[in-house]
């Protein structure tokens, strides 16, 4: 499944992010594949804010949809 | 240096000293320490071909080097690129790290390391940390990274001594295990040996100018990196569950929709209220019509007609109607410069408070229709203030689609401050009905404008990627200096626009070209606009200055229907000469000629739609 289908609340797993540009960045915030992060407030239709610890990240809806992940709590 | 030019930048820089350099992520509260080292007496260069300006001073044996705040080194943009040069030419990097965004900085703390810097850490912001139930272990943090962490409370001025003490410590730190093996491969093939770790990060500009060859390696190298930093976090972290601090909880609520909506349209309405009405009448009815239009313009031209004759060519050139000396300075400083302050003083609260990201997430949605991501919201509110700053910042666009689709959105239908003052004095007399219609065609075209071109041109744009630091009280200093620097940039990048653009004006006026124009466009203002034949010339004075155009059009006696034609025309024809000539700068001749002709074609279909279906 992707990102863009994560819950509000959820503890996700990234698995893959697709675009070498993008897996660049979000490796610098602390997202890459195989990390661990809540998926902590969800905007309608718009992006996915991610956090870890204390760095929260927003994440565009469509880039959201790229990324692979696995939901680990719900 | 290989391609024959060194590195930094920076004018008057003593050889013989030792460079301290100062990097940290954005917003980790560098500058305190920087202004702690330097005092007064700062030195502020443009990085050329950058809108990024680097600051310098002296303490003892060093010269001190501020950058950008970057969350890496590397070439994502124009800042990353100005701290990577910096940095690679530094002696010791102080390091100043955020204690509560650990995860985040160290990345950036450890590629510095890996670079081979001597390097202190300035483990800052110690309190905020407190607070939120973060208790670092700083002895082992300081021995995992084999370097000098110094906890400091900057804001507080606690810790900045040691953190000076500590210099003479710095120290090259623990690398990333088996990165010293891909780095060997590489040693000695580098103008700097700092470069090294870059060429194996596959910097593409570091790669090109030591002439190697890409090496496929960043990947690799960045997620041995982001496990290390893990690792170290996860051993000297503890994290109480004393749960969400204060601006915790005001983060999520202005991020969340059904409260981050209202509190960003009264963050708007408070904009409007300071901009619109405390600097747009109170500040700039002081410095344009008392002090330049009142001291300044009558002792210039009375100084230069000693010398050379008002009608002459040169004289119109300088002191005319358009000149150089007159209309110039005048716009530039009388009426621009206190809006642009204005604005940038907003932006600068917004972007240090940590809000500005949120609102970029937060229109995401709305943005992204348009071709454009949250991002696109700094030029757009920009453009309310000035079309041509507003113009220069479409640059920090992640790509040139959004360039082009940010360039035409701004140029065609957001009003700029010069002339929304004077579009809306006319409008509020008009009437509820005819300002909901004005809103209406501009957000309309806005809309439809991003919406089309995004379906038309060919491509994708970015997506929203955006780090959301926490909510803090702005530091005024920090503001000052940014609101400073940014201004300062705005009369660099732009007087030259303005007088480049008067120049133009006064040679089509001696020329009897403006005049030609006037006639010309008649058929189209009287015929299809309905309206009267002096509108032209308000039309036309608007490319000299939005301000003017609208202005002009107040003198006629209108009907509402007319002035509406006529105030929808002005806001989406061709903006001003200034601005016009930055397009053409940042973009190319083609692109630029179709812009202006579409703004022409798009003002004179719309007013003349507004004058045909509204009457």
């Amino acid at each position: 499944m992707t990102l863009a289908q994560a819950s509000r609340g959820d503890i996700i797993e990234v698995v893959s992010i697709p675009d070498a540009n993008i897996r660049a960045q979000a490796i610098r915030l602390g997202i890459f594949e195989g990390s661990k992060i809540i998926c902590s407030e969800k905007l309608p239709a718009g992006p996915v804010i991610l956090q870890n610890r204390n760095q929260e990240v927003a994440v565009g809806r469509r880039l959201a949809e790229s990324i692979a992940i696995n939901i680990l709590e719900k | 240096m290989s391609n024959g030019c060194s590195n930094i930048a920076i004018k008057n820089i003593d050889p013989t000293k030792k460079k301290l350099v100062l990097v940290g992520n954005p917003n980790v509260g560098k500058s305190v320490f920087f202004n702690s080292f330097t005092g007064l007496y700062v030195d502020v260069s443009n990085f050329p071909g950058t809108t990024v300006d680097i600051s310098s001073g002296e303490y003892n044996d060093f010269v001190v080097i501020d950058t950008p705040g970057v969350y890496g080194v590397s070439s994502f943009n124009d800042e990353e690129r100005v701290a990577r040069d910096v940095i690679i030419e530094a002696d010791i990097v102080l390091n100043v790290v955020d204690a509560v965004h650990l995860s985040r900085d160290l990345f950036l703390t450890q590629q510095l390391i890996d670079m081979g810097k001597k390097v202190v850490v300035a483990l800052n912001m110690m309190d905020e940390a407190e607070k939120n139930g973060i208790v670092i272990d700083i002895n082992k943090l300081s021995q995992m990274l084999g370097v000098p962490v110094v906890p400091t409370i900057a804001t507080k001025h606690q810790g900045i001594e040691d953190v000076k003490k500590s210099l003479f410590f710095a120290n090259e730190g623990v690398k990333t295990k088996g990165i010293d093996k891909l780095l060997d491969m590489y040693k000695g093939r580098t103008a700097f040996e700092a470069e090294t770790l870059l060429v194996i990060e596959d910097d593409p500009n570091v790669i090109q100018r030591n002439g190697l060859k890409s090496t496929g390696l960043r990947e690799e190298v960045y997620r041995k990196r982001r496990q290390r930093v893990d690792f170290i976090i996860e051993n000297v972290v503890t994290e109480t569950t004393k749960g969400a601090s204060f601006s915790t909880k005001l983060g999520m609520y202005l991020l969340k929709p059904v409260t981050g909506i209202p509190l960003f349209l009264v963050t708007l309405w408070i904009m409007f209220k300071f901009i619109g009405v405390f600097i747009a009448q109170t500040v700039v009815g002081i410095t344009e019509e008392t002090i330049m239009q009142g001291i300044y313009e009558p002792f210039i031209v009375s100084l230069v007609s000693r010398f050379i004759s008002e009608q002459s060519f040169i004289g119109k050139l300088l002191i005319g109607e358009f000149g150089l000396l007159t209309m110039t300075p005048v716009y530039v400083f009388g009426l621009l410069l206190p809006l642009v302050v204005g604005f940038y003083l907003l932006l600068s609260i917004l972007e240090d408070s940590g809000y500005l990201p949120r609102i970029a997430a937060l229109v995401d949605r709305f943005m992204t229709k348009l071709g454009l991501n949250g991002r696109a919201i700094i030029p757009i509110i920009l453009g309310f203030g000035c079309i041509t700053m507003a113009t220069i910042t479409t640059r920090l666009l992640g790509s040139k689609r959004e360039r082009i689709i940010a360039t035409v959105l701004l140029g065609l239908t957001i009003p700029c401050s010069a002339q929304l003052g004077v579009i809306m004095g006319l409008l509020l007399s008009l009437g509820l009905k005819y300002i909901m219609i004005y809103t209406l065609v501009i957000v309309g075209v806005f809309v439809l404008t991003g919406v089309l071109l995004n379906k038309v041109m060919p491509g994708q744009s970015t997506d929203l990627l955006i780090d959301l630091p926490p909510v803090r009280i702005p530091r005024a200093i920090n503001v000052m200096k940014k609101t400073f620097a940014k201004s300062k940039t705005f009369i660099v990048e732009a007087t030259p626009l303005f007088a480049l653009g008067a120049v133009l004006i006064t040679l089509m006026q001696y020329t009897g070209f403006l005049d030609w124009i006037q006639v010309a466009i008649a058929p189209l203002t009287v015929g299809w606009l309905k309206l009267p034949k002096e509108a032209a010339t308000a039309l036309i004075m608007g490319i000299v200055r939005r301000d003017f155009g609208a202005a002009g059009l107040s003198s006629l006696t209108m009907t509402p229907v007319q002035t509406l034609t006529a105030l929808v025309t002005i806001t989406l024809f061709v903006p001003c000469i200034a601005s016009v000539i930055v397009i053409f700068k940042e973009r190319t001749k083609e692109e630029a000629v179709l812009i202006w002709l579409s703004s022409f074609t798009v003002a004179f279909l719309l007013g003349g739609i507004v004058a045909h279906v509204v009457a």
